[in-house]
């Protein structure tokens, strides 16, 4: 069973939830699914027990003995990445057609390292991550590797909770395929909802059952209540609302999970919608 | 002049940044967001015109083609299978033309496939651009481009996408200074330590805004000062800056809020040693 938590827009709690998710699980294997800013090792703390480079993408190298300075290849390139026989290294897509064009032979692809996977071993058990180097491609090649990394520590009947990434790209997609179910975390705002019902149509692309919940749910009530007559309609089940909570603030400062704090509105409410998720399970 | 916000991560308050700024000084804004572009439910531009934006991907002529293979192995992004005939798989063509270079009989063509719109729209006499991915479509990097392609000497202001991978990259490209909005939490410097590494690796001059900021002393504002990163404003932690973001509002509007973008401004100014 996998579980991946998503929102469309970035900064709506994700990560919050995700943790708090992570934190309550028992056994369950973790996946941090957003390389380009991963955030959930922060939280959940532990020891680093594995860590390999990624080859996560190809650059064209130029051979300076060779190169005739004919531009051949910067008339190919479609990416504005070679110029006198140099490259610009972060516009370069790795696509190879400069080499096809080249008169000499004198351009060859090489490997370029694009980040880190990293498998951690935290106090709620394993989380595998992983760190993109600034600037880097294929961001989506990398989450695929996170969560093909997570698999080697569990079986195929394990919980698997994917903390999501930001947006409806590359990133998402290979965030969500082949999860069974999508908890969406919405912030009911006009962007919020904008957001939300674009990455909706990612969840519903790949068929995945989709639950909802609203965070901060009482900073726009007009918005919540739109957010809720929209899921009624779609028929989509709205597992929760979480209130405004200034104790989350203190939570990431303080890197606990929020629901640690038993005073915590919004904590109690996660717990909450933890157990609703499990009815599901 | 161009001029980049950015994050490292998403809903550290980007858009907020830029749309108010763009809005104040009364110059072109450009959605560069285009997973998630929300620039326009602050700015409601009028007039919008929209444009199709679409990749190059292979066409192959049966006729022609003798199944050699090489279209297959010079494919870097494993776009191209071959059964018993070239078959694509177009989400995953980048559109790089490689294959049509190397194919010796010339049965390679290429059509146009739509991957997302463009949109430009005015509020006021202010310029409004952005760009809109196709849904389910993996590739935000050619929208981005041709968003910058539409760019001229006058002064714009680029909303970036959350991250710090290839589609932040694309917008930076040849921008004169960039704003990194951050929020002062253990997260958020996490995260603004990824976006200063990009702008310093890219060679462009930045400064910080931070946002929701509930206290003077913090290990964001130590950071900064030992880094020796130029604050170029602030915004409080205050509820009702949500309230106004959630209905879709200015914060200019507010003349409590319109000081604190006059401030980055001139902080901005300061830095750049000219005037917006």
């Amino acid at each position: 069973m996998q579980l991946v938590i998503i929102s469309g827009k970035g900064g709506t709690g994700k990560t919050t939830v995700a943790a708090s998710f992570a934190y309550l699980s028992e056994n369950s294997i973790k996946c941090d699914c957003d390389v380009d800013a991963s955030n959930l090792h922060i939280v959940l703390g532990g020891e680093d027990i594995k860590s390999e480079p990624y080859l996560g993408a190809k650059v064209a190298h130029v051979d300076k003995d060779k190169c005739t300075l004919c531009r051949a290849c910067e008339d190919m390139c479609r990416y504005d990445a070679i110029k006198d026989g140099v490259v610009a290294e972060l516009k370069c897509e790795g696509c190879a057609a400069c080499t096809v064009v080249c008169p000499n032979n004198a351009i060859t692809m090489e490997d370029e390292v694009t980040g880190d996977t990293i498998i951690t071993k935290s106090s709620t058990g394993i989380l595998s991550r992983a760190q993109m180097i600034v600037g880097a491609e294929g961001s989506g090649k990398l989450v695929t590797d996170v969560r093909k990394n997570a698999l080697d520590y569990g079986t195929k009947d394990d919980f698997y909770l994917l903390d999501g990434t930001p947006g409806v790209g590359c990133a998402v997609l290979a965030s969500v395929t082949g999860c069974d179910m999508a908890l969406m975390i919405v912030e009911p705002s006009q962007s919020g909802l904008n957001d939300f019902k674009r990455v909706l149509s990612v969840v519903e692309y790949f068929e995945i059952k989709p639950l909802v919940c609203i965070n901060k749910y009482d900073i726009n009530e007009d918005v919540t209540a739109d957010i809720v007559d929209f899921c009624k309609d779609k028929n989509i089940d709205l597992i929760g609302k979480i209130p405004f909570d200034s104790t989350v603030e203190k939570s990431i400062n303080e890197l606990k999970p929020i629901v640690v704090y038993d005073d915590s509105i919004a904590g109690k409410e996660i717990k909450k919608i933890w157990k609703t998720v499990n009815s599901y399970l | 002049m161009q001029i980049a916000v950015l994050s490292g991560k998403g809903g550290t308050g980007k858009t907020t940044v830029s749309t108010n700024l763009a809005k104040l000084i009364n110059v072109r804004y450009i959605d560069c967001d285009v997973e998630e572009p929300n620039g326009f439910i602050f700015l409601k531009p009028e007039g919008i015109k929209s444009q199709e934006v679409s990749i190059p991907v292979p066409y192959v002529d049966e006729d022609k083609c003798t199944h050699c293979k090489k279209c297959i192995d010079i494919c870097q992004f494993n776009a191209l299978v071959h059964t018993n005939k070239v078959i694509l798989f177009e989400k995953l063509c980048h559109g790089c033309g490689a294959c049509r270079a190397v194919c010796p009989t010339m049965a390679i063509t290429e059509k146009d496939r739509p991957i997302g719109k463009i949109e430009v729209g005015y509020n006021g006499d202010m310029e409004c651009l952005g760009g809109t991915l196709n849904v389910t479509e993996p590739m935000a990097g050619p929208i981005i481009s041709k968003l910058k392609s539409m760019i001229d000497d006058k002064t714009t202001i680029l909303d970036c996408s959350p991250g710090s991978s290839c589609n932040v990259v694309k917008p930076l490209l040849g921008v004169d200074y960039a704003v990194l909005v951050t929020e002062p939490t253990e997260f958020g410097l996490h995260d603004l330590k990824i976006a200063v590494e990009l702008v310093r690796k890219m060679d462009i001059p930045f400064g910080v805004v931070i946002n929701r900021l509930s206290q003077e002393d913090n290990t964001t504002s130590r950071y900064l000062k030992d880094e020796n990163i130029n604050i170029v404003g602030t915004i409080p932690f205050d509820r009702n800056i949500a309230v106004m973001y959630s209905k879709g509002e200015l914060l200019i509007n507010d003349d409590k809020y319109k000081k604190l973008f006059t401030d980055i401004t001139h902080n901005i100014e300061e830095a750049i040693g000219c005037s917006l």
